[in-house]
């Protein structure tokens, strides 16, 4: 089996599976569980003068019928005196010392910082991690994403804690900016050693609509959180991906975090260029426990790529990840329907004809039923294949794809109930050659037939 | 590496090659669907309703990140024949039948079917041996002989072999397996599935297989057979896995004689045999009310035996047979006539079965007057099997109940002599294959700690 050890800035974790700050890394008791169960490190629940929460913290989100497709939280830092987190962490790192232990910091006046760097170092902590994401509660005080939302006070925090820290320190970047390369540049200048992303989303969960009152609901009143949860996942791998993309950031290691809840999200991240990553809302769900197919499953993909450890993986994904302009136009595929698993629920049909190019047909349609429904264009033959799976009442069948119209948007495959059924198969190109957007930027073709009168003659001039 | 054993094939032209399977294989895609209904519980009821207790909301999560390999492991950890159990178990009063969803009115998770896929799935491609090629130990030197081939040998051999002790298995039938391969409804495992698995288990290490091979009392061993005394002597550890006995007769009038088989010596003919026909069969009777009984009524049925009549002596609350097999029998055509007992089989001058003569039963037994004639060509017996264990007191100290069970300590499963364990069938009296699995594992536990000291 493929070993996980990794090195992040320079410290050695057994592998790259961490508890994000937050309740599941809230008191020593936990993380310890929690490192029995197989995780490599934690990140401490964010330290700093203790809070006072409320009670009733949290919202959620179903999805049909899966629960808690996303979290919202109105949490602050810890709400537990400073001198019982650092005797907790000190026995966490004595009893643990090949494990990661992460100092989570949000602290006001550099007194603070320097204060509370000197006591985490004491007790053992291996790196920092400076909490500049927190939306909700703490950035109201000047701290939190108020910090993270702006690059200057970020790139200056960020110095201050590098001059006074000894330990390595990792900047926390929260995704509620404008343009995520931002905060990352200014930590990359203030010295950070890594940059880990992203704390949670502003969010507001629901509304509660017979009291009229958000969730979660706090006597009569609410107020907007932070997201995070499986739901956050794409917002998080493109916001890594920029980070690691990015010139000066990209040099430092990122730990991923966001929507991760089993090691094949870790490994995407991984694949984007996380070195580690963190995890909240999968534990907070499920349990430390999940950390088991997390270690067993990347380790066993590592071993089916031949990959030796988890640094080969790291950023295999980066170099295909480019911009509109530069991916192929000529590049044609066409939706295929597998006949033999096709259940007859006709939701291609229906995503095709109301979300994209009315080429998908049911079967014993007359040309002008078929006009009537809605097509534009009617193939030459409709075959009437009839549904095979088991247990399908007689008479229905196998929807068609019209290849002529369809122009491989994916929409019908992702609808489809069946994983596996609807399969984009590669046909030529009418191009017959790649070419790419910025190709025909760069040779003046841009422009396409149909455009605005003003656009053409603007171009004209050119 | 040392040549495999060569498992015989079963040769083609049996009866149970035509059999459809009742749980077909899952795909992945109907297995990610499935998996992911499953709520993930803690200390979940599905576990505790497993006799070997997998990690079933572990392995079903596994199945749902696409870490299939990894939902084999956890399953074969606690049930080395893991593979077989998937299909032969009977979930709906096992792990199934503890699941969550049941008390909410919902299809239970269709573990059994998740259990296939990930084994299956896991072990075509390289077998155990793929699995476990770290872990397996090199030798130690230390040898066990195991009596009978069946699924509880066969489990401790595995577990055993991984440790890197020799085995040698003694099985006097021509196939290993046991009832696994020779008894379980081919609509559920066929005799080459089971044999696929022997194949991976005999992956994992030294294990030899001597069928044709009777281990006996006394102190003289004849062509075929070896002396119990000869295995507390050559070897350092002796695992009993002898099961049960042949078929009991009933004790009707005209019993004795062709077409009246005991059940599980006609299902052995089904799977195994290909001279085995029902040319002439249109009606059959089966007696018994256990889940022998119900399984060989189904698959006479299925081998289109028109009229199938399972006749048991008690009412139908009181029959052994699991209602959820009783029920899908009977969707396929067998009919269960309670409170009535065969007195008489009828034949005809060349001696072949015509009639079977039912009597009304009260309190199980016949009440004398009350007799019909109905017809039929075929009789299975299914009143139970009968002990093979005798052979079990041959080795010092290893005594047998007033049952004729091998008497065991239930937490090591070692029994009277210290160099002897036992499990499966012969000891628990006749259970499931997943008991059989489980009695090995606690066995070879305690196997383990001996021969290590
Ligand atoms: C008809 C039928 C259907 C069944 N269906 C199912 C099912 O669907 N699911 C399920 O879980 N269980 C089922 N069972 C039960 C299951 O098959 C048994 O519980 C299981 O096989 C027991 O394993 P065992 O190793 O203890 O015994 P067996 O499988 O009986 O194996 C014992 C082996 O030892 C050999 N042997 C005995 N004595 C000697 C000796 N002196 N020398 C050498 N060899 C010897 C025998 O020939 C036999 O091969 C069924 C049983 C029957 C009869
Ligand atoms: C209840 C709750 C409390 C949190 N508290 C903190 C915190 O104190 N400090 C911090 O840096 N992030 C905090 N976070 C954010 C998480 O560390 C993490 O960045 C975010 O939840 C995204 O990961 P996930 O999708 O795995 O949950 C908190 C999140 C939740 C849900
Ligand atoms: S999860 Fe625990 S702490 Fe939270 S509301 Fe429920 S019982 Fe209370
Ligand atoms: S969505 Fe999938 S299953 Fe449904 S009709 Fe279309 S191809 Fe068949
Ligand atoms: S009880 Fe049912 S839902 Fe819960 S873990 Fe077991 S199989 Fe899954």
């Amino acid at each position: 089996m493929a070993d996980l050890e990794i090195t992040f800035c320079g410290v050695k974790s057994p592998n790259p599976f961490w508890l994000a700050s937050a309740p599941p890394a809230n008191t020593g008791g936990q993380v310890m569980r929690a490192f029995d169960a197989g995780w490599g490190g934690a990140v401490w629940k964010t330290l700093g003068d203790p809070i006072t929460n409320v009670s009733s913290r949290f919202g959620g989100i179903d999805y049909a019928n899966a629960r808690m497709m996303g979290l919202n939280n109105i949490e602050l830092i810890t709400d537990r005196p400073l001198e019982v987190n650092l005797k907790e962490m000190y026995e966490v790192k004595k009893r643990y010392p090949k494990h990661t232990l992460v100092a989570s910091l949000m602290v006001e006046t550099r007194e603070n910082w320097r204060e509370i760097i000197k006591k985490v170092e004491d007790v053992g902590s291996d790196i920092l991690e400076l909490n500049f994401g927190c939306p909700h509660g703490m950035c109201e005080r000047g701290m939190g994403s108020a910090v993270g939302q702006e690059p200057k006070v970020l790139e200056e925090i960020t110095r201050w804690v590098v001059e006074d820290a000894k330990v390595p320190v990792i900047v926390k970047l929260t995704p509620n900016t404008g343009d995520i390369n931002e905060p990352a540049e200014a930590a990359a200048k203030g010295g950070a050693h890594a940059i880990s992303l992203i704390n949670t989303i502003k969010s507001l969960i629901g509304v509660d609509l017979e009291k009229m009152v958000p969730n979660p609901r706090v006597a009569t009143k609410s107020t907007n959180g932070g997201y995070c949860g499986p739901a956050v996942k794409p917002i998080a791998l493109f916001m890594v991906s920029q980070v690691a993309k990015n010139e000066l950031s990209g040099k430092l290691p990122i730990s991923g975090i966001g929507g991760i809840s089993n090691w094949r999200d870790a490994a995407e991240f991984i694949a984007l260029g996380a070195t580690s990553v963190q995890v909240c809302t999968a534990v907070m769900h499920y349990g430390y426990r999940i950390v088991e197919d997390m270690i067993e499953g990347l380790s066993d993909f590592l071993d089916s790529k031949g990959m030796k450890s988890v640094e080969e993986l790291r950023g295999k994904a980066l170099d295909s990840y480019v911009e509109w302009g530069d991916l192929d136009l000529d590049y044609n595929i066409k939706a295929q329907i597998n006949a033999d698993t096709c259940i007859g629920c006709n939701l291609c049909y229906t995503a095709c004809m109301d979300g994209a190019h009315q080429c998908i047909h049911i079967p014993g349609r007359t040309k002008e039923q078929s006009l009537a429904a809605g097509h534009y264009h009617i193939p030459d033959s409709v075959p009437l294949v009839p549904v095979k799976v088991a247990g399908i009442p007689a008479g229905r069948h196998v929807p068609v794809v019209d290849e002529h119209e369809c122009i491989g948007c994916n929409l019908c495959a992702l609808v489809c109930p069946v994983p596996g059924t609807i399969t984009m198969v590669e046909r030529a190109g009418s191009l017959g050659k790649k070419e790419t957007w910025n190709d025909r930027v760069a040779q003046g073709r841009d422009l396409n037939p149909g455009s605005l009168e003003s656009t053409v003659a603007k171009r004209a001039k050119r | 590496m040392r040549p495999l054993p060569v498992l015989p094939q079963l040769p083609d032209g049996r009866l149970e090659e035509g059999f459809a399977e009742s749980k077909p294989a899952y795909n992945e895609a109907e297995a990610v669907t499935e998996a992911n209904r499953c709520l993930y519980c803690v200390d979940a009821p599905c576990v505790k309703s497993c006799p070997t207790g997998i990690d079933i909301p572990e392995f079903i999560r596994k199945i749902a990140t696409g870490n299939v390999k990894g939902a084999a492991r956890t399953i074969l950890a606690e049930n080395i024949l893991g593979y077989s159990c998937a299909r032969v178990c009977p979930v709906e009063v096992l792990c199934a039948g503890g699941c969550v969803y049941n008390a909410w009115g919902r299809q239970p998770i269709a573990i059994g079917r998740l259990q296939r896929f990930a084994t299956e799935t896991t072990l075509a491609q390289g077998g155990m041996r793929a699995l476990y090629a770290s872990k397996i130990k090199p030798k130690t030197g230390k040898r066990v002989a195991l009596v009978g081939a069946g699924p509880a040998s066969l489990a401790a051999a595995a577990l055993l072999a991984m440790e890197g002790h020799e085995c040698v298995i003694f099985e006097r039938k021509q196939y290993a397996g046991g009832l696994n391969t020779l008894g379980i409804a081919p609509y559920k495992l066929k005799a080459n599935d089971a044999m696929k698995e022997i194949a991976w288990i005999f992956e994992l290490g030294a294990i030899e297989l001597r069928t044709g091979t009777s281990v006996v009392s006394g102190d003289i061993s004849i062509e075929g057979t070896v002396t119990a005394k000869s295995l507390l002597r050559d070897f350092d550890a002796v695992f009993l896995g002898l099961g049960l006995g042949p078929d009991s007769a009933l004790g009707a009038k005209n019993e004795a004689g062709p077409g009246v088989y005991g059940a599980v010596d006609l299902i052995e003919k089904i799977k195994s045999d290909p001279a085995m026909t029902l040319k002439g069969v249109t009606h059959a009777l089966v007696i018994g009310g256990g889940n022998t009984a119900i399984d060989i009524a189904h698959e006479l049925a299925l081998l289109n035996v028109g009229d199938v009549a399972m006749v048991y002596r008690r009412g139908r609350e009181d029959m052994s047979a699991y209602a959820h097999e009783i029920e899908y029998g009977m969707k396929h055509g067998v009919r269960v006539l309670t409170e009535r007992v065969l007195t008489e089989v009828v034949r005809d001058a060349s001696g072949n079965v015509t009639h079977g003569k039912l009597a009304r039963a009260q309190g199980g037994k016949p009440v004398p007057g009350t007799e019909e004639t109905v017809p039929c060509q075929l009789i299975a017996m299914a009143i139970g099997q009968s002990r093979a264990t005798e052979v079990a007191t041959a080795f010092d100290g290893v005594a047998l109940d007033s049952k004729g069970r091998v008497v065991v300590d239930p937490t090591t499963h070692r029994t009277g002599n210290a160099k002897v364990w036992s499990g499966g069938d012969c000891v628990n009296g006749g259970k499931e294959v997943v008991n059989a699995a489980q009695e090995a594992k606690l066995a070879v536990r305690d196997m383990l700690r001996a021969l290590a000291g």
